[in-house]
């Protein structure tokens, strides 16, 4: 063995190499705060295996971006570690950069002959920082696409240059194939490629230069191996230890809704590392952005770089310190101030809510039995009754109805209710409450309607209310019998159940007894010239789609039809938008039958970590 | 192995200057050939998208007239039109949005794109105006800017409308570039 090796050293010189590179001489021993620099090279490292595991299953393409990131999370074995372990290594990469340049600005280790040095850090610390920026748009979700788009927007205003620098990161005018081809590259070859390079030179320089030791030294000198080498490995160890932390604890990395350009986000944030320029942009009006966006982060980085220059001046060093913390202060306060801000918006808390709903929504569907379409996830959510209903709801019906109490979407609309709550429409509950001589002319019902004085509302108070005993117990029935009418997914395990107290039921609809049939028509009883809606199929897909389309149609309320308008022959909606809004009133869309198999998929993911 | 290694060799004669010169002369040459072919070839791909123009084309059909409410109030509309993304050609699939309000009998048309940095502007009711979530710019209804504290250097930017056939309200839809003063369409 020993002779092959000789063998090898004689033609490669490794034993050299290795000596150099363990019996490097640490001055005043081995040290805690020397571990940085490691720490960065272990998570470097991380990223490349990681990101070269990532590559393997990812495909960049606006309608393959979100569906790849969503397989390797959601179907690949191990996929949300592996990706979790990329996005939270790249965090923590964040982190120790800067715990890396406090170190070395506190140990002035920037100043003469480092200098060089000093400076292919600052580039690493960019290049990093880079990699961020353009890894976040990648996954091709609605919380990347919106926040990458106001980094290149800043991007345009570059003097000069700006609109071209745009259209060339950008691939184009818009934001499709080319933004993220590009970027993909920019992240994956382009960026780490240079870093590479920067990293060689910048260990190379360091080990010419040696480590800046810190004074006093406490103990003699020592090699590298194995003190400062255990200590390296322990932190590194504890830098591994924090990410799988996070892994395990927030499920591996967020993934949002599929990006659409034309669906309101008012989520978008950057990563929390950049939501200070973020939030400095908040500061300054119209035409001075170029300040806030170019100048100021120009000039902080311009001091950074001229730091070794200031350091030979006789109060040099402390000017440095007293920059560092004042800027590491400053990022902080407005990161603060961001996080605050938003956590104090409404607004902005039921936005993230509803990217949390649209984002395990858009899961639920992609393991649908249907997957995927080849036009991409974004039309899953585009084409979800229960994803489109409470937003149709919320801007086409809610000035008038609610939806147990609120607009569909959480909200109270602006005007005040005049028309019925629609939650739980034709079934058991919502016609007994319209049959309850207490309810009929509440506003749930009846009461903030045209209605409220018309025959049916008096009905229910005179005739019913004074319905004894027996007529009570075929009211019931009734009630039973006219519900299944609509056959709703909720109630379907009743209805079965139920067969022979519906086919009752429904007798009694059409008794003369109930008088239902004096002004409504019912399959075949009732008057020739219904004054009421035909209560033949009432609340059913077909009924619902055919009275919400037009509801002064004669089957319905003709020409005693209060306010609402016909949504179809109007044109105000389109059919595929009446059919979503149907669908969603009657409680009908995808749900997954029963837990999918145990497997290494991860649960439903959690609310957002930063 | 540099020469004085090498007991055998002869060692190196001074060089000639002229032939030297030469030499220098085409190796740089060469070699600038040599360098420059993949980078040049490269960067004609590169810069391609400059030479794209958006497709912002005609005016499209958005919504019925009936659709907006009388009183004025803004409704959010998906622009459906042709989208063209680099190789994929999609018809009838939402390529932006705007909002809709009823000023008279005429109509308004405001891209929701915030002017200041791109995010999707809201619409706030109980305000009765428009807010970005992003950096805090507020519009009136119509779209100019309205606390002059806001980043965005302008209003709204608002589109051609044109009402056909009694009903249909039709936009020529665009976008336009971020963080200027001017509107400058992409
Ligand atoms: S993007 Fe609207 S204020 Fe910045």
């Amino acid at each position: 063995m020993k002779a092959f090796f000789d063998w090898a050293d004689q033609r490669t010189g490794y034993k050299k190499l290795v000596h150099e590179t363990l019996y490097e001489n640490v001055p005043g021993g081995a040290r805690w705060r020397y571990v940085w620099g490691s720490t960065l090279a272990f998570c470097f490292s991380i990223q490349v295996i990681t990101g070269l595991a990532l590559w393997v299953a990812y495909s960049a393409g606006s309608q393959t971006a979100w569906e790849s990131v969503y397989y390797i999370q959601h179907e690949m074995w191990g996929g949300w570690f592996l990706r979790g372990l990329h996005h939270y290594t790249a965090q923590a990469m964040t982190v120790l950069l800067v715990f890396h340049l406090m170190q070395v600005v506190i140990d002035g280790a920037y100043k003469a002959p480092r200098e060089i040095n000093f400076w292919s850090g600052v580039v690493l610390l960019l290049l990093v920082l880079a990699l961020s920026l353009t890894g976040y748009l990648l996954p091709w979700d609605q919380k990347g696409f919106w926040a990458t788009k106001v980094a290149t927007s800043i991007a345009a205003i570059t003097p000069f240059i700006g609109p071209e620098l745009q259209k060339l990161v950008v691939g184009g005018s818009d934001y499709g194939h080319h933004t993220l081809t590009r970027f993909f590259a920019l992240h994956a070859g382009v960026i780490p490629g240079v870093i590479i390079a920067f990293i060689v030179a910048h260990i190379y320089l360091f080990r010419r230069h040696g480590l800046t030791p810190k004074e006093p030294r406490r103990r003699p000198d020592a090699a590298f191996w194995p003190d400062q080498v255990l200590r390296d490995a322990v932190a590194c160890l504890a830098v591994l230890l924090v990410v799988v932390f996070f892994i395990i604890r927030y499920r591996g990395a967020e993934l949002g809704a599929p990006a659409d350009a034309s669906e309101q986000f008012s989520a978008a944030r950057p990563e929390w590392y950049f939501l200070f320029l973020f939030q400095l942009l908040k500061y300054f009006p119209g035409g001075t952005e170029i300040w806030g966006a170019i100048v100021i982060p120009a000039l902080l980085m311009g001091v950074l770089i001229a730091m070794p220059f200031v350091g030979k001046w006789k109060l040099g060093h402390r000017f440095n310190l007293g920059f560092l913390w004042a800027m590491l202060a400053g990022v902080g306060l407005l990161t603060y101030l961001a996080r605050t801000e938003d956590a104090a918006s409404p607004e902005f808390i039921l936005a993230v809510h509803s990217a949390e709903r649209d984002a395990a929504r858009v899961i639920v569907l992609a393991q649908s039995p249907d997957g995927i379409p080849t036009a991409g996830a974004v039309t899953l959510l585009r084409n979800d009754a229960l994803t489109q209903g409470p937003k149709l709801f919320a801007k086409n019906c809610a000035s008038c109805h609610r939806y147990d109490g609120h607009d569909g979407l959480g909200s109270q609309p602006k005007d005040k209710i005049s028309a019925s709550d629609l939650k739980g429409f034709a079934s058991r509950e919502w016609i007994a409450g319209l049959l309850d001589p207490a309810r009929v002319d509440s506003l749930h019902y009846f009461g903030g309607a045209k209605q409220k004085t018309g025959k049916m509302v008096k009905f229910v108070k005179e005739d019913i209310a004074e319905f004894d005993a027996a007529q009570k117990a075929q009211l019931q029935k009734l009630i039973i019998g006219l519900s299944a009418e609509a056959g709703l997914k909720a109630q379907s395990a009743a209805d079965t159940r139920d067969a022979v107290v519906i086919a009752e039921g429904r007798k009694l609809v059409s008794s003369t007894a109930m008088n239902c049939t004096d002004c409504h028509k019912f399959h075949a009883a009732g008057t020739e010239d219904p004054s009421a809606p035909d209560l033949t199929g009432y609340g059913s897909r077909e009924w619902l789609l055919a009275f919400i389309s037009d509801p002064s149609h004669a089957r319905f309320y003709g020409e005693r039809n209060d306010r609402m308008p016909a949504y179809g022959p109007d044109k105000i909606l389109t059919a595929a938008e009446i059919g979503l809004v149907t669908d969603w009133l009657r409680g009908e869309w995808y749900e997954p039958k029963a837990d999918p198999l145990p497997n290494l998929i991860p649960p439903p993911r959690r609310a957002s970590s930063n | 192995m540099a020469s004085h290694d090498c007991p055998h060799c002869p060692p190196p004669t001074p060089p000639d200057d002229r032939r030297s010169f030469l030499a220098k002369a085409a190796a740089i040459i060469i070699g600038g050939a040599l360098a420059i072919t993949a980078p040049v070839a490269g960067l004609f791909v590169f810069l391609d998208p400059l030479r794209r123009k958006s497709d912002s084309g005609g005016a499209v059909l958005v919504a019925s007239l009936n659709a907006l409410p009388e009183n004025g109030e803004p409704r959010k509309f998906s622009v459906l039109a042709t989208r063209v993304d680099a190789w994929n050609r999609s018809p009838n699939v939402p390529i932006g949005a705007v909002y809709l309000q009823r000023v008279g009998d005429k109509v308004r048309a405001l891209n929701v794109v915030c002017p200041h940095a791109g995010c999707f502007v809201d619409y706030r009711s109980a305000k009765n105006h428009f807010f970005c979530p992003c950096h805090n710019s507020s519009f009136a209804l119509d779209g100019q800017v309205q606390d002059p504290k806001s980043p965005s250097p302008r209003g709204l930017d608002d589109l051609v409308v044109e009402i056909r056939n009694g009903t249909e309200v039709w936009v020529k839809f665009q976008n336009f570039r971020a963080g200027t003063h001017d509107k400058i369409p992409v």
